[in-house]
């Protein structure tokens, strides 16, 4: 039986989808030592690939909306020139018509030769692809992001999807640990979400340094500090597995369900459209059946080693 | 000679002599015919001139770890099993170049490949490689995303298969409700029989293609005798199976046995080789390759077969997710008997016995979901044991 | 079992308990053993007994995929491992590996448990003893955290 793909979004049916589709880069953002964003719109002369794609109407529409729509928590695959392509978490938001954006940090070839280019640089965009955050599951309850590092990039979409249409969802909080200070990444605009009313922001870090005064301890610390009602609580999660597993043990044992905490994984890709067989998760394809997990769908599956 | 017209589901029959013509009809409405041939020792797929390439008069010998080829004390075309080769090797070619590209004007185009599709035509397939084919038809083209390039190559091919007049010495496709019978996903069926006085083919028709094909050749009605010959040929090739597998539950077995200590057993067995998964006609991973010139202009894609066996393969930032022997060839044997079927909804095994076949140190596959289930019933009579 | 008591009584953790209660706690002990490279435990499965680790040596250890297993603090001769069996959900956070052929003498969590839900005084007496062990663990790990080796940051 094909395992049921319960976040899933229909992408656009490329007809090669192995081709990617030119971006320029917009703007390169440094974040810390070692992660940078990149804000990426489609090359002037390139056609997107979509079927069907019919004259005046389809380019009207790409005009209107050049960016392909993606919903939060999928990822594109961006490819450099002749160097290779990873898979990298959409982190702009989803209602942003004009550009794509990502964050990555600097781990391998293609991550530095990422890091090197520049504003005006052409590089290939394949996506979106894979699950999504359940943004819309999520509406008449409360709501709780748990980041964890880089995590924070994957599940910023799904805040700023939350907080698009603030007034359907109950309480709302973003709960983000990272290693250090210097490593803390969108700092104004956590402070944006900080100064809002209708959101509670907490952030701790695991090491303080250079006179860091705000909380200490690993991000599963916060969650005591939180109020949400676990019965009627959505939670998002994202960051190394370790600290994943972790955080959802302290929400079961606040009262959150298994089926209502979700994941985002990360295995090796190649094609992202569930041929190459590399990111495979016990019986998931993290490609297609996800990188957005359902929590109760996986919970066996994490504490296998070396599956 | 009279020239019945052939219907789908009609049994013909073709004698030797005119099966030569086969090859000559489909080579001139433009296929590529590749089928067995002897090279290097085995037999192994690729394009054929005329039926004398093939492996006339050969059988193969096959156990655990052991390929021999020997001749046969009669002249029959198809008188052997499966090789090294599946049919994979046209279907998911092992080496692709999937587009190139070029810098211009401050960004690059890329240029798909254009080619005419191949249109090959299959001579020889067993039922267990249609099983095969029609397991690799659901991970490329019945997904949410559609291989184009194995859909065209796909669709164009002519398949004639053969119903084995044997079974190997490892072969258990009855275990698998893959054969020895084919069914069903051929264009021609052919079984070969072989008299002390008469050699012919009793050729069943698949489909409308193969219908006008076969009204090329000279044929007759098939009889009811021969009919029936052909039927206890491959009757008694089921009973000759030299391996079985009993596949009862075996998704749940393999779920529940993750952490098996026979998986640290077969570990210390095997190689990581990835023969296995080279020669078995269903496993399908790749991996992409980015390459360039010195000048940095130019650039392609190219996908390659890899294996699960690879280090590399689950490497993540940080190291394998798979860095044992134990995890990856549990990872391949989960796979194929037991993930497979929650993905893709059959199993991913035929029994065509390949990996049993060419694996360097005769792991067998068989005895492994033996050795397993075994490991539960002793555990289970312990448990009573001491109650 | 006469052994067992013996052993139970001379160690410090067992030290001034009424009679009754110890009397209890012989009742729910047995000898184990693990090979090494068994596990004691796994991340995840419910929690139901506790160790008094007497030959060998456990790893306490999680796990991340790209990087394998990580030790996080190993339990030697003479020391107690395992509280999650005390603490609700009841479930362990974490795999105990045996690192060497490792003897212990394994306690029924699950029957203490409901003993104590009975018998509160019990229920105190071993929460004391569990909370003195948690401490000295918890600054250990404390300590251990600041990566005091290591070159300034």
């Amino acid at each position: 039986m094909a395992p049921v793909l319960e976040t899933m979004l229909p992408t656009a049916h490329v007809y090669d989808p192995m081709i990617p589709t030119p971006y320029r880069i917009h703007r390169v953002r440094k974040d810390t030592a070692d992660t940078f964003t990149l804000e990426l719109r489609p090359a002037a002369e390139a056609r997107r690939l979509e079927t069907p794609l019919q004259g005046e109407a389809g380019l009207a529409r790409i005009a209107r909306h050049p960016v392909p729509r993606f919903a939060a928590g999928q990822f594109n695959m961006l490819y450099v020139f002749g160097v290779g392509e990873i898979p990298i978490s959409i982190t702009g938001d989803p209602a942003d018509p004009k550009q794509l954006v990502h964050t990555t940090r600097v781990v391998g070839t293609v991550t530095k030769a990422l890091r090197k280019l520049k504003r005006g640089d052409v590089l290939g965009v394949r996506g979106p692809f894979g699950s999504c955050w359940p943004v819309e599951e999520a509406r008449g309850n409360d709501v709780v992001i748990v980041a964890g590092g880089i995590g924070l990039a994957p599940l910023r979409p799904a805040l700023c999807a939350v907080l698009s249409e603030r007034e359907k969802y109950g309480k709302v909080v973003l709960l983000y640990g990272t290693r250090s200070p210097s490593d803390i990444l969108y700092q104004r605009e956590l402070e944006r979400w900080r100064a809002r009313f209708d959101l509670e922001v907490y952030v701790t870090v695991d090491r303080g340094t250079g006179g860091w005064r705000g909380n200490v301890g690993v991000v599963t610390t916060l969650i005591p500090k939180a109020s949400f009602d676990p019965v009627n609580t959505i939670a998002m999660v994202c960051g190394p597995e370790v600290m994943m597993r972790f955080t959802a043990l302290e929400l079961e044992s606040r009262g959150v369900g298994a089926d209502s905490i979700f994941f985002s994984l990360e295995r090796n890709m190649k094609c992202a459209l569930g041929f190459c067989g590399r990111c495979q998760f016990g019986p998931t394809f993290v490609c297609k059946d996800g990188p957005v997990f359902r929590y109760s769908r996986i919970k066996s599956w994490l504490t296998q080693r070396e599956i | 000679m009279s020239q019945p017209i052939v219907h789908v589901g009609g049994q013909v029959v073709v004698e030797r002599p005119h099966f030569e013509q086969l090859l000559d009809v489909l080579s001139k409405k433009g296929y590529r015919v590749v089928g067995p041939t002897v090279r290097d020792g085995a037999i192994v797929y690729d394009e054929l001139t005329s039926a004398s390439d093939l492996p006339v008069g050969w059988t193969d010998e096959q156990e655990g770890g052991r390929y021999r080829l020997k001749k046969r004390s009669d002249e029959a075309l198809f008188g052997y099993v499966v090789g090294p080769h599946s049919w994979k090797k046209f279907l998911h070619p092992p080496v692709l170049r999937l587009w190139q590209a070029k810098r211009s004007a401050g960004s690059f185009e890329i240029a798909e490949e254009n080619q005419e599709p191949s249109r090959f035509a299959f001579i020889g397939v067993r039922s267990c490689e249609l099983h095969a084919i029609a397991t690799q038809d659901k991970v490329f083209m019945k997904g949410q995303y559609v291989d184009p390039g194995y859909k065209s190559r796909r669709e164009n091919v002519f398949i004639v298969a053969v119903n084995c007049g044997q079974a190997g010495g490892t072969c258990f496709c009855v275990s698998m409700n893959a054969g020895p019978k084919a069914t069903s996903g051929f264009d021609l069926a052919l079984t070969e029989v072989l008299e002390a006085d008469r050699h012919y083919l009793v050729v069943e028709v698949g489909t409308e293609r193969g219908a006008e094909v076969l009204s090329e050749l000279p044929h007759k009605a098939a009889h009811q005798d021969e009919m029936e010959t052909s039927e206890r040929i491959v009757a008694k090739t089921a009973q000759q199976m030299g391996r079985s597998m009993d596949t009862t539950g075996i998704k749940d077995l393999l779920y529940r046995n993750y952490d098996n200590p026979r998986w640290d057993q077969v570990a210390e067995r095997c190689l990581t080789c990835a023969n296995c998964t080279m020669v078995c006609p269903t496993c399908f991973c790749t991996t992409v390759e980015d390459v360039t010139d010195l000048t940095g202009d130019q650039a392609e894609r190219w996908r390659k077969w890899d294996s699960c066996f690879t280090m590399d393969f689950s490497y993540i930032h940080g190291g394998s997710v798979r860095p044992s022997a134990k995890a990856r060839y549990r990872q391949w044997m989960t796979h194929k008997l037991a993930t497979w079927i929650d993905q893709f909804g059959t199993s991913g095994c035929v029994g065509c016995g390949r990996c049993i076949t060419w694996c360097p140190v005769a792991i067998d596959i068989t005895e492994e979901v033996r050795a397993i289930r075994e490991s539960e019933t002793r555990q289970k009579e312990d448990e009573h044991g001491d109650a | 079992m006469e052994t067992l008591e013996r052993i139970l009584a001379e160690h410090p953790f067992f030290e001034g308990l009424e009679p009754r209660h110890f009397e209890l706690i012989v009742g729910c002990a047995s000898n184990v053993r693990f090979d090494a490279g068994q596990f004691l435990f796994r991340e995840g499965e419910e929690a139901n007994q506790f160790f008094l680790i007497r030959r060998g040596k456990v790893a306490l250890e999680t796990f991340a995929p790209e990087r394998g297993p990580i030790v996080i603090q190993t339990i030697g001769e003479g020391e107690i491992l395992g509280w999650s069996w005390l603490i609700p959900p009841y479930h362990w956070h974490f795999d105990a590996q045996a690192v060497d052929l490792t003897r212990a003498i394994a306690l029924d969590g699950k029957c203490l448990r409901t003993k104590c839900e009975v018998d509160h005084h019990l229920g105190y007496e071993l929460l004391k003893r569990f909370a003195h062990i948690m401490e000295q663990r918890l600054e250990a790990a404390m300590v251990q955290l600041l990566d005091l080796y290591g070159a300034r940051a």
